[in-house]
């Protein structure tokens, strides 16, 4: 956290951001990341759907892929996944 | 037809007088407003302010939306939500509906939703009561909302004209807080100079907005999804002190946007207040301030003790936040005694909240006046004629003394 901040009287008033949430990248704050076993995934997008951050996103070709920028590393996708094609794995 | 050839000033026509207890000038101030949204719910001594609204919407007479919340808390939230979509919203209460809209008085001003809020001053619980203090507003001081303080009907209804735009200037955008004192104001009835409807209209005229930078570029501070912004966010260590740098600088721009609409009021009825109303106090020697409806009945004493040949005055604080203090210290500055009346208490200061702000006023000045503290008519209990007489002589025998021997007196109390 290293950038500039604007004072008080550069700020936008009335509290607002004035940074896009897709500005803050909060894929460094958990140890663990999911990963996906694409030879067993369903394409069911239930990790899509369930993922808190939407930072498991659908491809074109309908499997997900998770975005390590914003991915917060908490495993509810893994939780939810039906056919358990998804694990947890320590970043290194 | 109500024009002043002279002057083009509304004149006090007599077709335009009602008689008008304070809770009603409220209600119809504000029917002539006519905001988008009221949302309110109703308690001693504001219940009329509520009733006779919601009547002006049953019959028709008003477009506004009229929300029946199930508390006070949900009212003021009812009205932040409204303002942020940037409807106009007006609510009301007193005492403990105050005190339940507690948490969300900080949000409205945090945001700057300049929401317009009549509260018909009463004690705080408890010991229950229902009758007159200024607990419950001094309460809610530190809110960040600006308080009017009103002496009488007339009072109420221009301040609840002039509000709107006071609180939507484009340098202030606060809520605003319009104080009535429960029963002695919001109960009696008295003779009301009122505007045509079609001039309270063109002097709220519509709500302006300012213009704020948000992640998607320059936007109006509304919530609109044309142009999306992100209104009260989490705002942790590295951003909330500046947010309240922020609000501090709204107030500050109150202390002159405030003159600046009640001079443009004044111009069009005839009657302006600005921040204060000094009375008698050019060559006084003795000085009451004040807050309220008491300032009425401590000018009748000025005017007794006058004619008697003491050189008494008195000084109204009409605007309580943003504390008016350069004008107040100009006004003092050369007075050898003044009283502070206040009608709330604080558990364990050394004054009561107003002297406090009075004193503090002052410690930077060389030439200061002795300050006495008067606490008084707590819970309703009437402050007569005679009592501020008595405070009077108080301040006399502090002038001769020379000097303060007592913090606090407190006034029409049983010993």
């Amino acid at each position: 956290m290293t950038e500039d901040k604007p004072g008080w009287r550069e700020m936008p008033e009335g509290a607002i951001s004035y940074k896009c949430t897709l500005d803050y990248e909060t894929g460094d704050w958990g140890v663990e990341y999911p990963e996906i076993d694409y030879e067993r995934c369903s394409k069911c997008m239930l990790c899509h759907f369930y993922c808190p951050e939407g930072a498991v996103r659908v491809r074109s070709d309908g499997y997900t892929e998770i975005d390590r920028r914003y991915c917060k590393g908490c495993g509810i996708c893994v939780e939810e996944c039906p056919v358990k094609c998804m694990k947890m794995v320590r970043k290194v | 037809m109500y024009e002043d050839g002279e002057k083009g000033l509304i004149v006090t026509d007599e077709r335009l007088m009602m008689g008008l207890n304070g809770d009603e000038a409220v209600a119809y101030a504000i029917k002539q407003v006519e905001p988008d949204v009221v949302a309110a719910y109703p308690i001693t001594p504001q219940t009329i302010i509520v009733e006779r609204f919601s009547e002006y919407v049953a019959n028709g007479l008003v477009k506004t939306d009229f929300v029946s919340v199930e508390s006070e808390h949900s009212a003021l939230s009812s009205c932040i939500g409204a303002e942020a979509a940037g409807a106009r919203a007006f609510t009301a209460t007193a005492a403990n509906g105050l005190a339940l809209m507690w948490e969300m008085t900080f949000i409205a001003s945090s945001l700057r939703l300049p929401i317009v809020m009549a509260v018909a001053n009463r004690a705080l619980s408890g010991p229950i009561n229902i009758h007159n203090d200024h607990s419950d507003a001094m309460g809610a001081r530190d809110s960040g909302w600006i308080q009017i303080w009103c002496e009488n009907s007339q009072e109420v209804y221009d301040a609840c004209i002039e509000a709107w735009r006071i609180g939507e200037h484009t340098n202030v955008q606060l809520p605003v807080m319009i104080n009535l004192d429960g029963f002695t104001l919001s109960h009696t009835m008295e003779n009301v100079f009122t505007l045509p409807d079609d001039v309270v209209k063109n002097f709220v005229r519509d709500r302006r907005f300012i213009k704020v930078k948000g992640h998607l570029g320059e936007s109006e501070l509304r919530l609109d999804p044309g142009t999306p912004i992100t209104m009260g966010p989490f705002d942790l260590q590295d951003f909330y002190f500046e947010h309240k740098l922020q609000q501090v600088e709204a107030m500050r721009r109150a202390l002159e946007a405030i003159p600046e609409v009640d001079a443009e009021y004044e111009a069009l009825s005839g009657r302006g207040y600005r921040l204060i109303h000094p009375y008698m106090v050019d060559d006084a020697e003795l000085v009451i301030v004040g807050l309220g409806s008491t300032m009425g009945t401590a000018s009748y004493v000025v005017e007794k003790l006058r004619e008697k040949g003491v050189k008494a005055g008195l000084v109204k604080i009409r605007v309580f936040r943003p504390f008016p203090k350069d004008e107040l210290v100009k006004t003092l500055r050369s007075i050898p005694v003044v009283g502070v009346l206040d009608r709330a208490i604080s558990f364990g200061a050394p004054n009561g909240p107003l002297c406090e702000e009075v004193k503090t006023a002052f410690y930077e000045e060389k030439d200061r006046p002795l300050i006495a503290n008067f606490i008084h008519g707590l819970g309703g209990r009437d402050t007569s004629p005679s009592m501020i007489e008595g405070m009077f002589h108080r301040l006399m025998k502090i002038k001769s003394r020379g000097r303060v021997d007592q913090l606090i007196e407190y006034v029409g109390v049983r010993e």
